[in-house]
């Protein structure tokens, strides 16, 4: 090591912002925010959902492959996980987790295949059958949901090492402790060999393949390991959210929406998932306290969503005109402007 | 006999019904060949035309009279992507068109719904989803009178528009532009005013299918679902080709049907919402560019 401001192939400042982010998420949230509704309706969906756009964004972002699915495969991640816990008696959750990862991750591989043939649109519509079928199946076939009627099956409890997690602040504590470990992996895949293949592939596939690089392999870990990320994610999702299992839930209007926030967030970076699912998530919450504190509910709830609806894809059209690398460049502009000044 | 009978009618209660799924197709291939923008806003297209259609029937006006004013109002539409989201996107590339279409179909379904309400709507056509009495009296069959109805429109549509580009001047202009946009610009052809024709024809298909689509399930929300369905059809037909969007949309209709009937009851039914998909991925595998479409060959 000769450069002493390098360590692991990370600059000192990014092992300073990692650790900033991670006090701030680990101390210095649980001790300022104190309630309930901060972490059931804000800062959990918003880490599941960042997790399920970290999968996309790998697919998408990274290896360039359309794919409009990933509600799909957390559907699946959210019943293996569910399927497991209830069949295979004391497994830890984690465990339970991880499979139901990999379980979506078969479900990516599979669907994936023909990414080898196509691409574009092609691809997008060959991943609405993923979409489709996953959810249909779940739907149709009792043993998933248990040979329960009545649609909705409460999900179980997360237990760890003996211990119920079962507050917002526990389960908080569980996610983070996921959404963190995934994390720091997708952001060491995609500046390894392994990111630099997917974004090879992306750019040009042809050039990519004559220079030695699988694109099967290439092609297929994306989706997989893409499918995964969405598979934990639905998991989480369902036992810490939803805390239900429905495959309603996992809907194509769920993909669209992890679709805008990798597409708003930034395509090819993981902090792009990251504040794509904040601004989808947080902007309707804005835009219905608006409509209750402002107008005291002059409008009705419907138009609310009509106006949500038309800015989403107003600022996605916005986007793909003056920045298509969307928020996450935005903010790198701002960081820059300001470094430069001072 | 009557087995094969009731296949037969399974088979054309598909086919027709392939043609409701021909007719957002249909809108969608217009758009593809004059601009290579994949429009996924097309179902969107369809929502919002027909949507607006009821609206202003329920405002009092007549039939007819409605009918031109959400025709106009297509053509707003279409001139407003035309300026606003196609003209700053020129030269992008095509998953960006795509994307950018998405976000353009979120804003129509959003402000038809912000100014026509969200319940579902009765939209009356004067043709009832009814069996026609000499169909059966003559071959034994039962024919749905909407379906029948649907298939006629859809082929005057087709024929109509096959001869607008085939013996007007127009629609010599836009075959130059779907051949070679930069060369047909060169020699004086306006590619605005044929952007704007092309998005204008497809908006007024839009509002022809979200008639039909909702003549028979109802004008609402579920029609962009629906609507979707097309998109398995173009891979079939090939996204170029005009007969390509009819006969993939026959193939996907008769194909789901006869599926739903004789396979459905064994998986518990509803595999209508994938079995397009699934068939669109083996059509995928042994020929990517569709039954009609253009051989897709990319270089480095």
């Amino acid at each position: 090591m000769s450069n002493n401001n390098i360590i692991m192939g990370f600059t000192r400042a990014d092992l300073t912002n990692f650790l900033i982010v991670m006090i701030l998420s680990f101390v210095a949230i649980p001790l300022v925010v104190q309630t309930d509704y901060w972490y059931s309706s804000i800062l959990i969906p918003w880490l599941c959902l960042a997790l399920a756009a970290i999968g996309q964004q790998i697919v998408m972002g990274y290896a360039g492959q359309l794919a409009l699915g990933a509600a799909g495969f957390m559907a699946a991640g959210a019943f293996a996980c569910f399927n497991l816990i209830l069949r295979v008696p004391d497994i830890p959750f984690f465990v339970a987790l991880g499979l139901s990862g990999l379980v979506a991750a078969a479900f990516g591989i599979l669907f994936g295949l023909p990414s080898l043939r196509v691409r574009g649109i092609y691809l997008m519509v060959a991943t609405l059958a993923s979409q489709f079928f996953i959810v249909w199946m779940i739907d149709k076939f009792g043993w998933f949901k248990n040979y329960d009627t009545s649609g909705i099956i409460t999900a179980q409890d997360i237990v760890i090492l003996g211990k119920p997690f079962t507050s917002p602040l526990e389960m908080y504590f569980v996610i983070l402790v996921v959404v963190t470990v995934l994390t720091v992996l997708a952001v060491n895949m995609a500046r390894g060999s392994t990111g630099r293949n997917w974004m090879a592939v992306r750019d040009m596939d042809i050039a990519a393949e004559s220079m030695g690089i699988s694109l099967l392999k290439t092609k297929l870990q994306a989706f997989a390991i893409s499918a995964f990320y969405c598979g934990v994610a639905g998991a989480l999702f369902a036992f810490t959210y939803l805390k239900s299992l429905e495959p309603v839930a996992f809907d194509i209007k769920l993909s669209f929406k992890i679709l805008f926030m990798v597409i708003l967030g930034g395509l090819g970076t993981i902090s792009g998932a990251f504040i794509g699912a904040a601004f989808i998530l947080l902007f309707p919450v804005l835009l219905n306290s608006i409509g209750n504190n402002v107008f005291h509910g002059a409008i009705d709830a419907t138009i609310i969503s009509s106006i949500e609806q038309v800015v989403f894809g107003v600022l996605i059209i916005v986007f793909m005109i003056y920045e298509p690398l969307g928020m996450a460049k935005l903010w790198g502009n701002i960081k820059q402007r300001f470094l430069r000044k001072s | 006999m009557t087995e094969v009978l009731f296949f037969i009618e399974v088979v054309v209660a598909g086919l027709l019904a392939g043609t409701m799924y021909s007719l957002v197709a249909l809108g969608f291939v217009l758009i593809y060949k004059a601009s290579s923008t994949f429009n996924f806003a097309q179902g969107a297209m369809v929502f919002f035309a027909v949507l607006a259609f009821v609206g202003f029937m329920e405002l009092g006006l007549p039939f007819s009279l409605a009918f031109v004013v959400t025709v106009l109002l297509m053509v707003l539409v279409g001139f407003c992507t035309e300026r606003m989201v196609l003209n700053p996107l020129m030269n992008q590339s095509e998953d960006t068109l795509l994307m950018a279409t998405i976000g353009l179909g979120f804003v129509l379904e959003g402000l038809a719904q912000a100014a026509w309400g969200v319940e579902v709507r009765r939209l009356d056509l004067g043709i009832g989803d009814f069996p026609i009495e000499w169909i059966i009296d003559v071959f034994g069959l039962f024919v749905s009178a909407l379906d029948l109805t649907a298939g006629i429109v859809a082929a005057v549509l087709i024929i109509g528009l096959a001869l607008i580009f085939k013996y007007t001047r127009m629609g010599l202009g836009l075959r130059a532009v779907a051949d070679d946009p930069g060369a047909a610009s060169s020699i004086g052809i306006p590619l605005k005013n044929i952007m704007l024709l092309v998005w204008s024809a497809a908006g007024v298909v839009a509002l022809v299918a979200g008639m039909m689509w909702g003549a028979r399930a109802g004008v609402q929300f579920a029609l962009v679902d629906l609507a979707l369905k097309a998109l398995p059809v173009l891979i079939i037909g090939g996204f170029s080709s005009i007969p390509g969007a009819i006969i993939g949309g026959l193939i996907i209709g008769a194909t789901e049907k006869v599926l739903e009937v004789y396979l459905g009851p064994f998986f518990g039914g509803a595999i209508e919402g994938w079995a397009p998909y699934v068939l669109a991925i083996f059509f995928l595998l042994y020929r990517p560019e569709g039954l009609f479409g253009e051989k897709i060959i990319r270089r480095v």
